[in-house]
C-alpha cells in the first residue's frame, strides 16, 4: 500500500456540489482532492439527473411540435417518425460532452480525481477502493458532497423495469403504451412530458391536491390545465397504496378521493422525491448527527458535529437542487480558505422543465399568508405578451408577489416558455432587495417574454398597461 | 426594559472612534442624561449622556475603537436608585428608539426566523451579496457604510472604500490561505496595542492624526499651492497693545493679543482682494459674501481649526474672546464639528513655536491661508537709514487654480500695509 497522501481538502463526490468546490478550493491555493465512484464526473445532475432530462425534453419537443404545431405554420412534413434509440443516442453524447468538460476543467485545476468509493476512517482519513485497489488518502477538512437518491416506496421495491425510478425513467428502450407516475413534482411532471410526447399515455398521480408543491395553488393549477392539454392526465389526492405487478402489466392500487380506484400501467415510474446519500460512508461509525431524513446536521459553515468533516449539497437540509449544491461548493470552500462564505437560501429559484416552464423564487402568496406578511399580487397572462403571440408561446403567467406596505418583492412564479432563464432577472432583483416598482420601472426589451414580468409587476400596483 | 448605549453618528465622514474614557463603573446606577463617557473621534471629542436612569453594563474597554452604532453600554432601566422604577421613561426611551430604526428605512425581513429575532438592534439595511461578503470579511458596520447606489444602497465600491479605510484591512490581507481547521477565521481585532524593539516603536495612529494626514494630502494632490511672501514692521501694533493692554483688558476681561489683528487684517485685505475669498467646487468658482476665518488651534493631539464667524462685524474683544474660548475648547477636547465647518480663510501662526518662515498647506476648500512667523529684531532700511525693527514674515499660501499671483500678492500687500499702520483698520481705509 502506498503511503498516504494529503490534502488540504478531500471532496467525497464529483457532483454539481462537490466538484464546484473543489475548484474553488484549488482557485483559493488549496491543496484539493475529489472522489467519486463514476469516472465520469458531474453526479447525478450530469449523469442521470438535469443534463440528460433537458436533452430528452428538448429532442422531444422538437417532435411534438412537428407532430401538432407545425402544420398552423404552413408547414407539412410528409412522414414525422421518431427513433428513441437515435433521441437516447443524442442525450449520451450531450452527457459525455459535457463529462468530459467537467474533468478538464478540475483536471486543469490541478485536482486529484481519486475513482473509487469512499469511506471515513475518522481523524481525517479516508479509504479510497476502486478498481485498481484500496488507498488511504488523509485531508485537513473533509467535504462530503454525496448528494440523494431516489426515495423507494415501501411496498414496490425498484425492479429496472416495471417499477423504475428516475435513471431508469431517462433510458427506455421505447415508450411504453401506458404509463403511471406517482408524484406530480418536477421528476415526475418532467419525465411524464417527455413519455407522453413520444407517445406514452401518460397518468400522474399525486397525493396532495395539487401538483408542483411550493407553487402557489392558482398557479399551479394553471400549469396543470396546460398540461392536460397536452395529453397529460391527473389523478391528485390519491395515495398509491398497492401494486400487482402481473406477466403484462402492473396494477396500481390507490385511494383516491372518491374512493378507491386502480390504474394500469406498462411501466410505473416513481418519483415521490429523493434522500440523502448517506450509506456505506462510515458516518454512523464516526458518531455523524444527521436528521429523521438522513440529512446530515451542519452549521453555517457546513461543519458536521465531527471535527474536519463537512458536508453540502443534498446530503444536508434544504432543496435538492443543484444550483443549492454549487452555492454550497463555493461559500464551503470560501470558509474553508479563511473568507466568509454565504449562501442565501431564501432565494433558491426552482424550475419545472415542462413546455411552458414553471419557474419560481421566494415566497409565494400563500407561504406569506401562512407568515401573516401583508402583499400585493400581480398577474400577467401570456396570452397579453406580443412575442408570447408571435411564438406561439401564450400558454401560462408571471404572478408577482410583493410586501404591501414596503413593496419589496417577495416571490416570483413563472409560468412561462423559458421560465428557467426569466427567473434569473427576478432573483437578480430579490438578492439586491429590490422592491415591485424597481422590477416595474426596469427597461425590458421590447418585444421579449421577459415584459410580461415587468407587467406583473406593475400589475401588483394596479397600474398594468397591457392588462386591464 | 434594558436601553442599548450606542456611539451616535457624528458627521458625515466620522466612522469610528476611540472611546478614551468611561466616568462611569461597571455597575453603576447611572441618571438620565449623565455624562458617561467621552469619545475621540477624527477632529472632536464627543460626551455621551445616558438617556434613561438604571444600573449599567460596560459592553467596551477604555482605549477601544468602536464603530458609530457600535453598542458600548447596557442600562437596565428596572434597577434605579429609588425603590420603584420610573414608569414614564421606561417607555418614552424605547419609543425614541423605534422611531430611529425607522429613519433608515430598512426593508422587511424575509424569513420568519429573522422576523422572530428581538427589535433591540435597528434592522441593518439589505446588502447584495458581493457587499455581504465584503462587510463579513472585513467587520464593517453596515449602518456606518455610506451607500451612494440607489435609495442610498451600498454598492460594492462603498463596501470596497470602507473596507480600505477600515484598520482591519491589513490584518485581514495578510491571512494565510491553507489553514483551514477553524473555520470561520477568527474574528478580526484591529491591531490597537503598540509594538516595540530597541530601535523602533510602532503604534496605530489616533483618528485625528489619521484624518490630519488624509487631508493635507488631499489638499496637496487637488490644490495647485503656491506660496508668496512679505514681511510687515510690528512696531505699530505692539506700541497700540502697550498703550491700551490696561484698559482693554479691564473693560472686556479678555487681552488684547496679535490675533484680532491679524483676523481684522485678514478681513481688509480679503475686502480689497474678493478674488482669494473663494473655492473650486467641481466647474464652479465660489465667491463667498462672508468673513469666517479659521485660526488654527494646535492642541496635543494635533492641530484644529475652529473658525471664527462673521469677523468683519466682531470687534477686537469679540475676535479676542472666541478665539480664547476656542482655545479652551481645544485644550478641554470639546471642539465640536460644527465649530470646524464652514470658513473662507485660515490664519496659522507658527511663530508661536518660533517658526521663521513657512509655506502652509491650504485648507480644503478654501483658497488661501496666511500664516504668521515670530516677530524678530532686524535692521531694516528706513528713509536710508539702518533701524531696528520688529518684523514679521508673512506667507499666504493660495490656490493656483483660482487665485492668480497677482491678487494673491496685493492681499499680502494690504496685509502689510494694515499690519504696519492699524489705524487703517478703525477707519477701514
Amino acid at each position: 500500500m502506498p503511503e498516504a497522501i494529503s490534502y488540504d481538502a478531500l471532496v467525497i463526490g464529483a457532483g454539481p456540489g462537490g466538484y464546484v468546490c473543489a475548484i474553488r478550493c484549488a482557485q483559493l491555493g488549496l491543496k484539493t482532492a475529489i472522489v467519486d465512484k463514476n469516472p465520469r464526473l458531474g453526479g447525478t445532475c450530469l449523469n442521470v439527473g438535469c443534463i440528460p432530462s433537458k436533452a430528452l425534453l428538448h429532442s422531444t419537443e422538437i417532435y411534438h411540435e412537428l407532430l401538432h404545431g407545425a402544420k398552423k405554420h404552413g408547414i407539412t412534413a410528409k412522414e414525422v417518425s421518431i427513433d428513441v434509440s437515435a433521441l437516447m443516442k443524442k442525450k449520451d453524447g450531450v452527457v459525455d460532452k459535457l463529462g468530459m468538460g467537467v474533468r478538464m476543467l478540475v483536471e486543469k485545476r490541478g485536482i486529484e480525481i481519486l475513482t473509487g468509493t469512499a469511506k471515513l476512517l475518522g481523524d481525517g482519513q479516508v479509504e479510497v477502493s476502486g478498481e485498481e485497489g484500496t488507498q488511504t488518502v488523509t485531508a485537513k477538512e473533509i467535504i462530503l458532497a454525496t448528494g440523494s437518491k431516489p426515495v423507494e416506496l415501501p411496498f414496490m421495491p425498484y425492479d429496472g423495469d416495471r417499477i423504475v425510478h428516475s435513471d431508469h425513467g431517462i433510458a427506455f428502450d421505447s415508450a411504453p403504451a401506458k404509463l403511471a407516475v406517482i408524484g406530480g413534482g418536477a421528476i415526475g411532471l418532467e419525465l411524464g412530458s417527455v413519455w407522453a410526447r413520444l407517445g406514452s399515455e401518460v397518468e400522474i398521480i399525486e397525493f396532495l391536491p395539487e401538483i408542483a408543491t411550493g407553487f402557489d395553488p392558482d398557479v399551479a393549477k394553471a400549469a396543470r390545465r396546460i398540461l392536460g392539454k397536452q395529453g397529460l392526465k391527473f389523478s391528485l389526492s390519491t395515495k398509491v397504496t398497492g401494486v400487482d405487478i402481473g406477466e403484462s402489466g402492473v396494477t396500481l392500487r390507490a385511494e383516491g378521493p372518491k374512493g378507491d380506484v386502480t390504474f394500469e400501467a406498462d411501466k410505473v415510474l416513481v418519483a415521490v422525491g429523493r434522500a440523502p446519500c448517506s450509506d456505506g460512508l462510515g458516518l454512523e461509525e464516526l458518531g455523524v448527527v444527521s436528521d429523521k431524513r438522513g440529512s446530515v446536521t451542519v452549521d453555517e459553515a457546513f461543519r458536521t458535529n465531527v471535527e474536519g468533516l463537512r458536508a453540502i449539497g443534498d446530503l444536508i437540509p434544504g432543496p435538492m437542487l443543484a444550483h443549492k449544491a454549487e452555492e454550497d461548493g463555493v461559500a464551503c470552500a470560501e470558509i474553508l480558505a479563511g473568507q466568509s462564505g454565504h449562501v442565501n437560501y431564501d432565494l433558491v429559484p426552482g424550475v419545472i422543465y415542462v413546455d411552458p416552464e414553471i419557474a419560481n423564487v421566494g415566497l409565494g402568496e400563500a407561504d406569506a399568508k401562512e407568515r401573516n406578511i401583508p402583499v400585493r399580487c400581480g398577474t400577467f397572462p401570456l396570452a397579453a405578451n406580443g412575442r408570447a403571440l408571435a411564438t406561439d408561446a401564450t400558454e401560462g403567467l408571471v404572478k408577482v408577489v410583493a410586501h404591501a406596505e414596503t413593496d419589496r418583492l417577495l416571490g416570483i412564479q413563472i409560468v412561462a416558455r423559458n421560465a428557467s432563464e426569466l427567473i434569473a432577472s427576478a432573483v437578480a432583483h430579490m438578492e439586491y432587495g429590490g422592491s415591485a416598482e424597481d422590477l416595474a420601472r426596469t427597461i425590458h426589451a421590447h418585444p421579449t417574454l421577459s415584459e410580461s414580468l415587468k407587467e406583473a409587476a406593475l400589475a401588483s400596483d394596479g397600474r398594468g398597461l397591457h392588462s386591464l | 426594559m434594558a436601553i442599548e448605549v450606542k456611539i451616535p453618528a457624528l458627521g458625515e465622514s466620522i466612522s469610528s472612534g476611540i472611546l478614551t474614557t468611561w466616568h462611569v463603573n461597571d455597575g453603576d446606577l447611572v441618571e438620565e442624561g449623565q455624562t458617561i463617557y467621552e469619545l475621540e473621534t477624527d477632529k472632536i471629542t464627543q460626551e455621551g449622556a445616558a438617556d434613561c436612569s438604571g444600573s449599567i453594563s460596560l459592553k467596551a474597554g477604555e482605549g477601544e475603537e468602536v464603530e458609530i452604532g457600535a453598542i458600548v453600554a447596557i442600562i437596565d432601566e428596572t434597577v434605579t436608585s429609588g425603590s420603584a422604577p420610573a414608569p414614564v421613561k421606561a417607555k418614552q426611551a424605547p419609543e425614541k428608539k423605534t422611531d430611529e430604526s425607522k429613519s433608515e428605512t430598512a426593508p422587511p425581513l424575509l424569513l420568519p426566523e429573522t422576523e422572530g429575532k428581538p427589535h433591540a438592534q435597528a434592522p441593518a439595511p439589505h446588502l447584495s451579496p458581493a457587499v455581504r461578503k465584503i462587510v463579513d470579511e472585513h467587520d464593517l458596520v453596515p449602518t456606518t457604510i455610506e451607500g451612494s447606489g440607489k435609495d442610498g444602497r451600498i454598492t460594492k465600491a462603498d463596501a470596497l472604500a470602507a473596507a480600505k479605510a477600515s484598520p482591519a484591512e491589513e490584518v485581514k490581507t495578510a491571512a494565510p490561505v491553507p489553514t483551514p481547521r477553524p473555520a470561520p477565521t477568527p474574528p478580526i481585532t484591529p491591531s490597537v496595542t503598540a509594538s516595540s524593539d530597541d530601535r523602533v516603536t510602532r503604534k496605530p495612529l489616533s483618528p485625528i492624526r489619521r484624518k490630519i494626514a488624509s487631508r493635507l494630502v488631499e489638499a496637496q494632490q487637488t490644490a495647485a499651492i503656491l506660496t508668496t511672501f512679505n514681511e510687515a514692521d510690528m512696531s505699530a501694533i505692539m506700541a497700540l497693545r502697550k498703550e491700551h493692554q490696561e484698559n482693554f483688558v479691564a473693560k472686556n476681561g479678555v487681552k488684547l493679543g496679535f490675533m484680532s489683528f491679524f483676523v481684522k487684517a485678514v478681513v481688509h485685505a480679503l475686502k480689497a482682494v474678493p478674488e482669494l475669498n473663494v473655492r473650486m467646487e467641481g466647474e464652479n468658482l465660489v465667491e463667498n459674501h462672508y468673513f469666517d476665518i479659521g485660526v488654527a488651534v494646535g492642541t496635543k493631539k494635533g492641530l484644529v481649526v475652529p473658525v471664527v464667524r462673521d469677523c468683519d462685524k466682531l470687534s477686537f474683544s469679540e475676535i479676542e474672546q472666541t478665539i480664547v474660548n476656542y482655545a479652551h475648547a481645544a485644550r478641554d477636547g470639546k471642539i465640536t464639528l460644527q465649530d470646524m465647518q464652514g470658513g473662507c480663510f485660515t490664519i496659522t501662526n507658527g511663530g508661536i513655536y518660533g517658526s521663521m518662515l513657512s509655506t502652509p498647506i491650504l485648507n480644503p476648500p478654501q483658497s488661501g491661508i496666511l500664516g504668521m512667523h515670530a516677530i524678530q529684531q532686524r535692521p531694516m532700511a528706513v528713509n536710508g537709514e539702518v533701524v531696528i525693527r520688529p518684523m514679521m514674515y508673512l506667507a499666504v499660501s493660495y490656490d493656483h487654480r483660482v487665485v492668480d499671483g497677482r491678487e494673491a500678492v496685493t492681499f499680502l500687500v494690504k496685509m502689510k500695509e494694515v499690519l504696519e499702520n492699524p489705524v487703517r483698520l478703525t477707519l477701514e481705509i
